[in-house]
């Protein structure tokens, strides 16, 4: 069964979708991301989704959840690169993914990543 | 002879005068020469027609019939191009009307019997205003089509999404926002916002009439797409009474930030992006 890797990166763990998304690859996506950030104890989780063509309501859904799931496990999550076409269906569906941080690219994803983990101080930076 | 050969018979053999007497009539109706379309042209166009007459006419005078298509093809064509070039739809119409003056002489040239005079031009009368109102719909059809395609070309025209600064893209909307205009409208500032990397994206709405709910309701969306992508909106150019309709609709413009003007708002963008304007020399 395909799976969608997550991959980390020090405190933060990265989930690249590179393939469309169907209702059992979210699920186990659910899954997998919970018990990678319980496991690893990361602080921030970048979603990046800019290969994501096609959105439903279901995946919508998944993804303003697993923003909230990783929410409750204290890792804060910011969805990137999602496509004009992706935005304008699920502002149609009505979901306007209330509380779920976005950014244009990864790039700068992941400096406000950094800068939303900081301000909360929970991040343990190496020093040296 | 019947009638429908009789009539093809008589285009047939007078061609060449029908069509100088055709022209002239046209020239004398439209109150002298025409520089829309060269007297060349004109008579190339009848002399045309004429042959595709004489070869449908001894038919009868269905023009919707497989032997009319040319014919009909024919004035497609001609009325596409009146309509292109400008003509009005009687001076269209008129083309294939003043047909009928020489056409009847020639009737009544033809043959001495009163009956099949008379029975001739009703004949010639249906044919040629049957063709007129095809004509005539054709260019309605015509004009239709372009009518359609200027209000394509307006609708792009209508959107053009500007960049202001290094991240900050500007889209002045101006007149009335419908459906179909605020889907053309988020999708190409969505697509600039991608290509230009913008973080900060303004819409200014000083060229909107009016704002109703259903605006409103555009609005909102635009701009709770342009978050789900990463960035942020600005609204700007709200008019004090459109200030009055928001709030007396009850339209909750909650979390969305509104500057009075577009400087206001570049303003606004330049503080978001950590720059600063000053005076490089004190005037």
């Amino acid at each position: 069964m395909d799976r969608i890797p997550i991959l980390r990166m020090g405190d933060y763990l990265l989930v690249t979708i590179q393939v469309d998304m169907h209702d059992q690859l979210a699920m186990t996506l659910q899954d997998d991301l919970t018990t990678a950030v319980q496991r690893t104890g990361a602080k921030g989780v970048l979603i990046d989704i800019s290969a994501l063509e096609m959105v439903d309501s279901f995946i919508g859904r998944m993804i303003a959840n697993l923003s909230r799931m990783a929410r409750i496990l204290d890792a804060r999550t910011m969805v990137v690169g999602m496509r004009p076409a992706v935005a304008i269906t699920l502002v149609e569906l009505g979901l306007s993914l209330a509380g779920v941080d976005t950014a244009l690219d990864v790039e700068r994803g992941m400096r406000r990543l950094r800068e939303a983990v900081e301000e909360a101080g929970g991040s343990i930076v190496d020093e040296g | 002879m019947p009638t429908p050969a009789f009539v093809a018979d008589t285009i047939q053999k007078n061609s060449a005068g029908l069509v100088s007497d055709w022209l002239a009539e046209l020239k004398a109706l439209a109150g002298g020469a025409d520089h829309r379309i060269s007297e060349g042209e004109l008579k190339e166009q009848g002399t045309e027609f004429i042959d595709l007459l004489a070869a449908a006419a001894p038919t009868g005078t269905d023009i919707t019939a497989e032997p009319w298509r040319p014919v009909r093809e024919f004035l497609e064509r001609t009325s596409r191009s009146r309509a292109l070039q400008g003509f009005s739809s009687s001076e269209t119409a008129t083309f294939v009307f003043s047909l009928k003056r020489p056409l009847f002489e020639r009737i009544r040239q033809g043959t001495k019997d009163p009956a099949s005079v008379a029975e001739s031009t009703w004949a010639v009368t249906e044919m040629l205003d049957k063709l007129g109102l095809h004509t005539v719909a054709f260019f309605q059809k015509s004009r239709e089509e372009v009518i359609a395609r200027q209000q394509e070309d307006l609708l792009e025209l209508s959107t053009p999404v500007v960049k202001l600064w290094d991240g900050v893209v500007a889209l002045p909307m101006i007149g009335t926002l419908d459906s179909a205009r605020t889907q053309v409208v988020m999708e190409s500032l969505l697509q600039r916002i991608v290509e230009t990397g913008s973080e900060i994206a303004i819409i200014d709405i000083t060229g909107v009439p009016t704002v109703d709910t259903l605006v409103a309701q555009h609005l909102l969306k635009t701009v709770t797409a342009i978050r789900l992508m990463g960035a942020d909106c600005i609204i700007s150019g709200i008019r004090p009474q459109i200030a009055q309709t928001i709030v007396h609709l009850g339209i909750d413009l909650e979390g969305i930030t509104t500057k009075a003007t577009l400087a206001d708002a570049l303003a606004l963008a330049f503080k978001r992006s950590g720059l600063t304007v000053t005076r490089a020399k004190t005037a």
